[in-house]
């Protein structure tokens, strides 16, 4: 059975995939365009594979910020393949171009995009990532999906650097009905964090998540700033934070890489949160972030709206991508 | 560095290709290979990149490279040059209207860094040019961004006009250049919502604003990490509202900024100011040449030398070099030094704008904390003037007394002991390469300068 039969398969075969897939679709309906729109023209145009074929081939994975070096590797390998297999028409390679992308995100990949959220007992998620990226508004919707499962969550706001911060969450806490656990503008975030332990433990919460301040990855105080606040959530809670998700910008380039790597020194990231897809952005440097760092998508931001947050289902993602070829 | 730049690269390029006599056609493919890579690892947009290398590879085929003794260098200089130049001049300035106030629009997307830029802005129109700005908190939609804005006026001293989140932006602005012109503010800077561009109804409302308030200039606001999209992002704002200019942000991260090159090949609008920082006085002028430096991964040593400039005492700066040059440097001269850096800015920043530093050894893993600074400091006044003039002195119980003096534990006496040493050896390279001539530079420090 082809990959694509099989990924076709298995989302029609229930309506609650097929709602999954929809939400996808319109979130990523511009990505998935303007990307296969690109490739099918690329294979109507070129009908012999050859130099400029790759080369433009290259240029349209670039453009959805794929990564340079993860670009040239994966073009090097279909290089091989063609040659492998003799393969002389370029509708032959439509397949085997979207069959390689997917192998990167699912490569040795076992675990589930699912939260680590205990049961009976207290989770703690540390959220991090420079400025501007999304990660109190993620708070805010995560909370609101924890709430409508059912479960007692805490907003503990450690961001009390930028100006507004608090009041932000202040607001999330309100629209959602959670409690927010905050100390003045300018304390210790550290100190804030561990405020909002003790109170998610003596008030029997559910989960905790921790907001922090934006930071880019290139202040080594910030960073060990970051890296204290994990510390005083390790030695409160010996098997937390249950996740550290770094939110990441989909219209962020290249320096997303530079950021997955420097949040992980600094606080071993879990997974990560790709937010604004809504847009015309296309995410892809997530595809080298997995591919470098084996960094897993975990969750994905498709909106302004409360519920305009998905758990990220690299399947569900990859049919975004590719529906319109098959 | 997460990534090398173009220089690092070309010098590889070309060392594969020693003992050749003359560059070929071939070869310069080959540079010209490189020369895209690395502005496609800066972010720039494909297209751009593309026509870019065209125009390279023209020059470059020409007889000033295929002729020079040094290929890569004339490469890399012809690169910057095409690179500045489609970078445009110098436009840090804002229109003035003939009737004041004059009106600033800030619009872009989510977290692009809109209401801090507003604050700087209108911090330096009172700084730098001793004018009376009003902000106005028209973001309505996201929580807490008026109380974002208020506080950030409150940090500045600058009054917010803001009529809560019930008024629409239209209404709101319309009201805020009203009052300003009853109040004689000189410049109105409406901070507006975060919108993505494809978002018609909300782009739509900014278009609604323009109409009713008549902006003297539309700034859109871009973070400097951008990838490919940046080139969508300004297309639609600018197709939508003319914009006048941009204003790049959060430069100071370890971003290429290759957003800055495709933003104004595709808007041919100006990048007129650039955010290095989160405190609400780091906002500066945009300098393209530096900016094409930064691309090309090559340092940025006019920044660094405007900023010694601005902060050293002449005299004692000569009087530093001197000792570098001959050796001489004791801790009393570090002391000195350190003061001076210090009062430069932060470190780490002023170790990015030295090209080539990330590659060298010793300075490569050097991770600057300003709080290790105190203490270095500390252990230094602990030692005895003769220990400070002559390093070699320390035993273990001089040593002993340094840690307690300066409440450090012995090892960090040790380690900067260490350090001293290695900067002393790294002097030496540099005061070499001062004098130097061309084949006698030290391996692994290459200016990248032309």
């Amino acid at each position: 059975m082809s990959f694509f039969k099989n990924l076709k398969d298995k989302f029609t075969s229930s309506n609650e995939a097929e709602e999954v897939s929809d939400k996808y679709k319109s979130g990523l309906e511009k990505t998935r365009q303007s990307f296969s729109t690109k490739l099918n023209d690329l294979i109507a145009r070129y009908r012999k594979v050859d130099e400029d074929f790759f080369e433009e081939l290259e240029e349209i994975l670039i453009s959805a910020d794929v990564g340079v070096n993860t670009v040239m590797d994966l073009v090097e390998e279909l290089e091989m393949e063609v040659k492998r297999r003799n393969i002389k028409e370029t509708n032959e390679l439509k397949e085997v171009i979207s069959e390689k992308l997917v192998t990167i995100y699912t490569e040795g990949d076992t675990s589930t995009s699912a939260l680590n959220i205990k049961a009976n007992d207290l989770s703690v998620i540390l959220f991090v990532g420079v400025n501007g990226v999304g990660k109190t508004t993620t708070i805010g919707k995560l909370a609101y999906q924890l709430k409508q499962e059912g479960k007692k969550v805490l907003l503990v706001a450690g961001d009390t650097f930028r100006a507004g911060a608090i009041e932000q969450l202040d607001v999330w806490g309100e629209r959602t009905g959670c409690d927010v656990i905050k100390q003045s503008a300018g304390s210790d975030p550290a100190a804030v964090i561990y405020d909002g332990i003790q109170a998610a433990k003596s008030r029997g919460a559910d989960v905790l998540l921790c907001d922090t301040a934006g930071r880019l990855q290139n202040k080594v105080n910030l960073m060990n700033e970051l890296s204290k606040v994990k510390r005083v959530i390790e030695r409160e809670i010996p098997d937390a934070p249950h996740e550290v998700l770094l939110v990441l910008d989909a219209t962020t380039g290249q320096n997303a890489l530079s950021q997955a790597k420097e949040f992980s020194q600094a606080t071993n990231v879990s997974g990560i949160v790709l937010t604004k897809l809504d847009g015309t952005a296309k995410g892809g440097i997530v595809l080298a972030i997995r591919k470098e760092l084996n960094i897993p998508v975990k969750l994905v931001g498709l909106g302004e709206q409360m519920t305009d947050l998905e758990v990220f289902d690299p399947n569900a993602f990859v049919y975004g991508l590719f529906s319109e070829m098959m | 560095m997460a990534f090398e730049g173009l220089a690092d690269r070309l010098q590889s390029t070309i060392k594969k290709m020693t003992g050749k006599g003359k560059v070929s056609e071939q070869d310069v493919k080959v540079m010209a290979r490189e020369v895209r890579l690395a502005l496609l690892e800066a972010d720039v947009n494909f297209k751009v990149v593309k026509d870019f290398v065209a125009r390279i590879k023209e020059r470059a085929v020409g007889s000033e490279v295929m002729e020079s003794l040094t290929p890569g260098q004339q490469v890399i200089k012809i690169v910057k040059e095409e690179l500045t130049a489609l970078m445009g001049g110098e436009q840090s300035k804002i229109a003035v209207a003939e009737r004041p106030p004059t009106v600033i629009m800030m619009v872009g997307l989510q977290g692009a860094g809109k209401t801090t830029t507003t604050g700087k802005l209108a911090n330096l129109l009172r700084k730098k040019h001793n004018r009376k700005p009003l902000l106005v908190a028209a973001d309505i939609y996201r929580p807490a961004a008026i109380n974002q804005l208020q506080t950030v006026g409150k940090q500045l001293d600058i009054p917010v006009f803001e009529k809560g989140t019930e008024v629409s932006p239209v209404e709101i602005a319309k009201e805020a250049v009203e009052y300003a012109k009853e109040e004689h503010y000189d410049y109105v800077i409406i901070d507006t919502a975060g919108r993505l561009h494809v978002d018609d109804e909300l782009m739509d409302e900014l278009n609604q604003i323009k109409e009713s308030v008549a902006p003297d200039e539309i700034f859109l606001v871009v973070d400097a990490m951008t990838g490919q999209d940046a080139v969508n992002v300004a297309e639609n704002f600018d197709k939508q509202l003319n914009l006048s200019g941009v204003v790049l942000t959060k430069l100071d991260g370890d971003t290429r900024g290759g957003a800055a090159l495709s933003i104004k090949a595709v808007t041919n609008k100006p990048i007129k100011f650039i955010g290095v920082g989160e405190k609400l006085d780091e906002l500066e002028p945009f300098h393209p040449e530096r900016m094409a430096s930064r691309i090309l991964g090559m340092g940025d040593v006019l920044t660094l030398i405007e900023k010694a400039q601005d902060n050293f005492d002449q005299k004692k700066a000569k009087e530093l070099e001197e000792k570098v040059r001959s050796a001489s440097f004791d801790f009393d001269d570090f002391l000195e030094q350190m003061e001076q850096v210090k009062s430069m800015g932060p470190l780490d920043e002023l170790l990015g704008m030295i090209p080539g530093a990330n590659k060298m050894k010793g300075l490569k893993n050097v991770q600057v904390d300003e709080k290790q600074l105190v203490h270095v400091e500390a252990i230094v006044k602990s030692m005895t003037k003769a220990e400070r003039k002559d390093p070699s002195l320390m035993n273990s119980s001089r040593k002993k007394r340094i840690a307690k003096g300066s409440g450090r534990p012995i090892s960090e006496v040790n380690r900067l002991l260490k350090q001293f040493n290695e900067m002393k050896k790294m002097m030496k390279q540099f005061s070499g390469m001062q004098g130097g001539k061309k084949g006698k530079r030290k391996k692994g420090f290459n200016f990248p300068l032309m």
